[in-house]
């Protein structure tokens, strides 16, 4: 299984940066998700995979009985998702708003526009 | 009182110095002259201890993992720097008082100086190489700051950064330097560095470390071909020249060799090196000097001259040339220190500081005049004066160099008979000779036009004030009275360092009256070939031109053109490297720097992971793979090539979604269901925000050329590959995690819960989950403020 997602993560990471390098600025905001998305994978996957053991431990007991999925990267991909859509959610406003007083949404236009 | 507080009271002092200064006045330098009063009594109070083997060691831990300590060495060379420092260092601040009277600079000037004061004292008494190296470069900070404290005029800045890149650029050489040979004896410490001399002359990195460090030596001490910047420097006000860049900090390059030569000396390559460089130095720097029209600048070419000497004497490596070193240090301070306050008292009372406009200033400015007379005599080696035993020792230790005596002797000689004539118009000129008559000689080599020379000289000129004609008398009195007495003070003093620099007891026994020897008759001769340079300089300047103008155009060349021209050359060449490649790299578009950022990323990545594994197929360890499993991934990736082609806004933001949930659905089947409640709340919410946003954006435009896209995607694909790659070396080794068996096992016994990520995020890590908050509540903030933004207020 490992290796079948390496390639789904090679594959959203290609499309994050792909839509990353475009003009339009949603197109930007639209890579940021994928990006997002393949990055918690790529941390997921490297905790390695263990089919459907929550990280928990049984009422009674000090410790799990059977092997449980690592919960280490999972605090932290909780973490990533969290604060990544803080970022989204500030980035899609921000462009609205930079859309609206510019008038444009490439980002070569942009470029140029405290000087006007 | 220890020598700890000793370097460091300098620091705090100058800390409220800019307070006192505002406080007291008028009598401001004479309060804050207190320090370096207390700090020369202090020393002073070392000389009834001085025998030859003489040494205080205090050392306090610093850095103890790295061998750094805050250690000082106090033997007899340590003994005669500090005393020059701290004792001259009284005299400056006093002698600034009066100078910079009225300056809004003054103030800084307090602060800075005695900064440089405690610099220099850490330096000269560093028990650490890497304390050294720290002092060093604070002393080349303050210098900056201090050459250009005017900084107002482009051409103090200039001569600040130059001064500044050069003795920097030194700096770190030689710190590598003494990084070697800490690598070499296993120590940083100066003692056991002393104390394993041979084994580091005998090591195959000697000749590297021998060369940064005198690449370390020769830029501080101005050493040809690096002395361009001293000159340059005399944009300082003159008790910056006169205290920094004459009498203590261009000596720390003459400090370190003397230092080290116990340690590097007595070898081949360092007889040639040091003599070679300092000979160079010695003899062109004296025939600059001539040349130059500006008091400070002739000066400033006369320091070269001597730290030319004593670099040449300190590579001559023998007990004679190192006791002559040592004397020639103290008697040059005294000597130099006065003139170029002189000089600073003639500019401000006289209004110039061009020799051609300068005559007859006797009458008005007595007690200057004697001062710098007496100063004069030191300097051309003129018996009583200590300057005239001095110079006896130096002929004495050039006639018993172990190579090339006669051609070391006849130099030293030339360049001796060059600087009396300096001596002479410097220290008689501007004050006895009849008029002030424009001189017939032009500009010559390296000179530059001399602040306030345009303005002829209205001021009627007058005695200095008390704080600015001390400082000169008490140097060029202490030289008299040395001279008269050499076998009090000097002979301790001189007999205490060259015992240091020999690194076995040495006993010197000076005298004023040698008898009439060979040496006796080279001094005459010095003197009187020097006075007739002196009064026939013009002539002779007109002949010179006559018969060997390759030497005027020469030394015009090496003036203008010569490492000075290397430099600007080398400067201009980085500026424009700078410009270039930011032009390059920092060209203002994403997509450029993304590319940058993805092909460096995936060359260095790609590379390590090619020489790690080659180009096998790594054996991961993967579990079975289930169909459904299969299929959810399939949808990820179709969702994904739908988000990247369809033109349609909702399309793509229904294919985001379909991505997050697809991804939600991996973290539940492989045992994360926390995180697939967050992922698919999360993914509705934004669904919901991109629907109500980007329907009010416009629709998707393709703005690229096909040729973009292509190059894009091709970047993109291999950023992509390497992530595969990745994951598959990274999956193919077993995991060896040592948090995480920490966190279960202590899940319940410490945290008291039972779901492991909860008890992480909220205890373990809560100080990450505060900061989480932090940023989703800043975002949350920021939204709210774009959304309440109204932007047509602005248009009202």
């Amino acid at each position: 299984m490992e290796t079948f997602l390496a390639f789904v993560i090679g594959g959203l990471y290609a499309a994050g940066l792909y839509m990353m390098m475009r003009r339009s600025i949603v197109k930007l905001i639209i890579g940021l998700s994928l990006l997002a998305h393949a990055a918690n994978l790529l941390i997921f996957t490297l905790g390695r995979l263990t089919r459907g053991e929550p990280a928990l431990i049984p009422p009674g007991g000090i410790r799990p009985e059977r092997p449980i999925a690592d919960p280490l990267p999972q605090a932290l991909i909780l973490t990533a998702i969290v604060i990544g859509f803080g970022v989204q959610a500030f980035a899609v406003v921000l462009i609205k708003r930079a859309y609206q007083t510019v008038g444009t949404d490439d980002l070569d236009d942009m470029k140029s526009t405290d000087t006007g | 009182m220890d020598i700890v507080i000793a370097v460091l009271s300098g620091f705090l002092l100058a800390v409220i110095a800019p307070w006192v200064h505002r406080v007291g006045r008028r009598s401001a330098g004479w309060l804050l002259a207190l320090l370096p009063a207390g700090l020369t009594f202090y020393f002073a109070a070392y000389l009834r201890e001085l025998r030859p083997d003489f040494v205080v060691i205090t050392s306090y831990p610093w850095v103890p993992g790295l061998g750094v300590s805050l250690s000082f060495y106090l033997d007899g060379l340590s003994l005669l720097f500090a005393l020059l420092i701290s004792g001259i260092g009284t005299l400056v601040v006093i002698y600034a008082g009066g100078y910079l009277a009225g300056k809004p600079q003054l103030g800084r000037f307090y602060a800075l100086v005695l900064m440089f004061m405690a610099s220099m004292l850490g330096l000269v008494l560093a028990g650490n190489a890497i304390t050294l190296f720290v002092f060093w470069e604070l002393t080349s900070l303050t210098s900056y700051l201090l050459i250009g404290l005017d900084h107002e005029r482009e051409k103090a800045r200039a001569a600040a950064l130059q001064a500044l890149l050069v003795t920097g650029g030194g700096g770190l050489a030689l710190l590598a330097g003494l990084v070697l040979m800490g690598q070499v004896t296993g120590s940083l410490e100066l003692a056991a560095l002393l104390s394993n001399g041979a084994a580091i002359r005998e090591h195959a990195l000697y000749l590297p470390i021998l060369l940064l460090i005198l690449l370390g030596a020769f830029t501080k001490s101005a050493q040809v071909p690096f002395h361009f910047w001293l000159p340059n420097a005399m944009e300082a006000p003159t008790p910056v020249s006169a205290y920094l860049h004459s009498a203590t900090m261009v000596k720390a390059g003459v400090y370190l060799l003397a230092r080290l030569s116990p340690v590097l000396g007595d070898t081949e390559a360092w007889h040639y090196l040091v003599t070679g460089a300092g000979m160079a130095t010695m003899l062109l720097a004296a025939l600059l000097a001539l040349g130059q029209t500006d008091l400070k600048r002739i000066l400033a070419y006369s320091t070269v001259s001597t730290l030319g000497a004593l670099t040449l004497l300190l590579g001559l490596d023998t007990t004679l040339s190192a006791k002559a070193a040592m004397l020639f240090l103290l008697v040059h301070a005294l000597y130099k220190g006065a003139l170029f306050l002189v000089a600073g008292a003639v500019d401000h009372e006289a209004g110039t500081r061009d020799i051609r406009r300068l005559g007859g200033l006797a009458r008005a400015m007595p007690i200057t005049a004697a001062a710098a007379g007496l100063a004069a005599l030191s300097m051309a080696g003129l018996p009583p004066m200590l300057g005239f035993i001095n110079k006896e020792l130096l002929y004495e230790a050039k006639l018993q160099a172990p190579r090339a005596a006669g051609l070391i002797t006849a130099t030293g000689v030339a360049a001796n008979m060059l600087l009396v004539a300096v001596a002479g118009l410097v220290g008689i000129r501007p004050f006895w000779s009849r008029s002030n008559a424009p001189d017939a000689r032009p500009h010559v080599p390296g000179t530059s036009e001399v602040p306030g020379t345009s303005e002829a000289v209205h001021k009627e000129p007058h005695e200095a004030p008390l704080a600015m004609w001390l400082g000169p008398a008490a140097l060029a009195g202490l030289g008299l009275i040395n001279g008269l007495f050499p076998d009090a003070l000097p002979s301790a003093l001189v007999s205490a360092a060259a015992s240091a620099v020999r690194g076995k007891p040495t006993v010197v026994e000076l005298a004023l009256w040698h008898g009439i020897s060979p040496i006796f008759a080279l001094s005459v001769l010095t003197v009187i070939v020097g006075a007739a340079i002196y009064v026939g300089r013009d002539p002779l300047y007109r002949a010179a031109q006559r018969f060997v103008p390759w030497l005027i155009t020469g030394l015009r060349v090496v003036g203008h053109w010569g490492p000075e021209g290397g430099y600007d050359l080398a400067l201009r060449g980085l500026n424009s490297l700078a410009t270039t490649q930011t032009r390059l790299l920092q060209s203002g578009y994403l997509r450029f720097y993304l590319i940058i950022v993805m092909l460096t990323t995936v060359g260095l990545g790609g590379y390590t992971l090619l020489s790690r594994t080659g180009l096998t197929w790594p054996a991961g360890r993967s579990s079975d793979v289930r169909l459904y499993e299969i299929l959810i991934g399939l949808l990820i990736l179709a969702a994904t090539l739908l988000a990247l082609l369809s033109t349609s806004r909702l399309t793509v933001v229904a294919a985001l979604g379909v991505v997050g949930y697809g991804v939600a659905l991996i973290f539940t089947l492989f045992g994360a269901p926390d995180l697939a409640m967050t992922q698919f709340a999360i993914e509705t919410l934004t669904v919901f925000l991109f629907v109500l946003v980007l329907y009010r954006l416009p629709r998707f435009a393709y703005y690229s050329s096909r040729r973009d896209r292509i190059r894009d995607a091709v970047v993109a694909l291999a950023a992509g590959a390497l992530m595969t790659a990745l994951v598959l070396v990274v999956t193919s080794a077993p995991l060896q995690s040592r948090l995480t068996p920490y966190f279960v096992a202590n899940a319940v016994p410490l945290a008291r819960g039972r779901n492991i990520d909860n008890v992480i995020l909220v205890d373990f890590r809560g100080l990450d989950t505060l900061g989480e908050i932090t940023v989703l509540a800043v975002a949350g903030i920021g939204v709210y403020a774009l959304l309440k933004l109204r932007l047509d207020e602005k248009n009202k």
